[in-house]
């Protein structure tokens, strides 16, 4: 019985028909597709992307080349150097982050103290000479300049989790 | 095909008689080749798209041609390989590489000189009409068996190795379903294959001969090399198979004439199981009515089921290995379209079905 039941099935593409109806339901069904540039996803407001170095509303630093992001970094991607600025306080005079290195993984703006390296929501950003992977600090607090608003923002949002 | 009588007039006079068919026919080729090659290149921005639906994709949608979207991916996707060089590897046949594109392309489009695209217009009404189709699919073979050995590596050698006993295996099956339809129709000739089907939708082959039209079609999508027996160029284990080696217009070539024998392959399956030209209506409404006549457009609109099936086989199952392949081939089909051959034989013996009022 087992045996005429399978060989009718076979010969018949019983489960073959069955999978065509699967995926003819499919051709009719919601497609879910974005058109990208046009179109986005909704972003977390704590999406990792990239690196930005904020100054206190005053205009000072915040960063005070303590190094706990450089010793937490997994991939060794921050290289910091600091010396006692003319304030006689601590600051870094080289903050560098490979971004080929940088898995974006959120540790450095974790380990913070206060707050100075964060990831931005940026992620559509590119490169197109070697060595721009590099980020400086110039850079950083460049990026951290432009996008206070919305990094403050994305932090405030995200306060009460912290 | 078509008579085109004034033209004809027209050029007879300017030119020798002798001459005005031979032109008239080269400018008809030439005008179905063209059309031909533009279905195939709306078919592979079909593909794309169908597959695309199926996986909740939307598909090629960037490239508009007056406001469609996609509409005009095929020819940047033609023009993106025209601007592609053309390499031959250092080690490869340079003869044999250059040649097998056309041999895989030629047979493709030469089928369609015996394709009736409505009633009394095909380019030659030979009488082998179906040996002559039989002998040229079995031909493409050869582009693709040239290609993988001259290129001179083992993946485009394993990939013709493997399609030229795909082939081997299948194209016994698919003969046996053409012996199925000689027998229903008498006649070798295409359009008397036609012709003999005439009557309602039933009186087709497709319902006397069913198992002989799934094992057609079955061995058409192998005989194309598509999905689901496309190992000839498994990605996952010989990079590309026969074609590895072919870069820009060269691979576009190969592309062309698997794209073009799927559409032949479908034209095949309407002609041989679905009445060709006749229409659905036949029989019901006369014969000059709008709906009831005999036409190009019914063909068309039934060539697009199987086209689509394709493409609908290719989105739904994985690939098959190749001892399965072998398998179906030897001791499914081939036994299948036996039975069936058999049955049919005693079918026509005693006069069952529509074969009542024959002698």
């Amino acid at each position: 019985m087992q045996d005429t039941r399978s060989f009718f099935k076979t010969y018949l593409l019983w489960e073959l028909g069955q999978g065509l109806m699967v995926t003819l339901k499919g051709l009719f069904a919601h497609k879910v597709t974005i058109n990208y540039p046009e179109e986005k996803t909704p972003q977390s407001p704590r999406f990792r992307g990239l690196h930005a170095l904020r100054r206190y509303p005053n205009g000072e630093e915040r960063c005070i080349a303590c190094k706990l992001c450089e010793a937490v970094c997994p991939a060794l991607a921050i290289t910091i150097e600091s010396d006692v600025s003319s304030d006689g306080t601590r600051r870094t005079t080289r903050y560098d982050i490979d971004l080929f290195k940088c898995i974006y993984c959120g540790f450095c703006e974790e380990a913070c103290p206060v707050d100075a390296i964060v990831e931005t929501r940026l992620h559509e950003y590119h490169m197109e000479n070697r060595g721009e992977n590099i980020m400086s600090k110039d850079k950083l607090l460049g990026i951290g300049e432009r996008y206070e608003a919305l990094i403050a923002a994305d932090r405030a949002a995200d306060a009460r989790y912290r | 095909m078509w008579e085109w009588s004034p033209l004809r007039d027209w050029l007879s006079e300017r030119i020798t008689p002798y001459w005005t068919y031979p032109l008239l026919t080269a400018v008809q080729g030439l005008i179905v080749v063209v059309c031909i090659i533009l279905v195939m290149a709306y078919y592979t921005l079909a593909e794309r798209k169908v597959i695309g639906w199926i996986q909740a994709r939307k598909g090629p949608n960037r490239v508009n041609l007056l406001w469609i979207p996609g509409a005009a991916q095929p020819f940047a996707d033609v023009f993106k390989l025209m601007f592609k060089e053309i390499i031959i590897p250092a080690d490869a046949n340079g003869f044999l590489f250059r040649l097998a594109p056309f041999l895989s392309l030629i047979p493709a489009i030469a089928i369609w000189a015996v394709i009736p695209f409505a009633p009394q217009h095909a380019f030659s009404n030979i009488d082998a009409g179906l040996l002559y189709i039989l002998s040229l699919t079995s031909m493409g073979v050869y582009g693709v068996i040239l290609a993988g050995w001259a290129a001179n590596s083992k993946y485009a050698f394993l990939g013709a190795m493997r399609s030229a006993a795909q082939i081997v295996a299948y194209e016994i099956a698919m003969g046996f379903a053409m012996v199925g339809v000689l027998m229903a129709a008498g006649s070798l000739n295409i359009g008397d294959i036609i012709q003999a089907q005439h009557g309602r939708g039933l009186a087709w082959n497709w319902f006397w001969l069913f198992p002989l039209l799934v094992v057609y079609f079955i061995s058409g999508v192998a005989e194309t090399n598509r999905a689901p027996f496309d190992v000839a160029e498994g990605e996952s284990e010989i990079v590309a198979g026969f074609h590895v080696d072919y870069s820009g217009m060269a691979f576009a070539l190969f592309f062309i004439a698997e794209y073009v024998n799927m559409i032949l392959i479908s034209v095949l399956t309407v002609v041989f199981f679905f009445g060709g030209w006749l229409s659905p209506f036949d029989g019901w409404l006369p014969e000059d009515s709008l709906l009831g006549a005999p036409g190009f457009f019914w063909l068309g609109l039934k060539t697009l089921f199987p086209m689509f099936s394709f493409l609908w086989l290719r989105a739904t199952f994985p690939r098959y290995r190749y001892d399965q392949i072998m398998r179906l081939g030897w001791k499914a089909l081939i036994p299948v379209t036996l039975v069936w051959l058999l049955v049919e034989g005693f079918m026509v013996y005693f006069h069952v079905g529509p074969w009542k009022g024959h002698p």
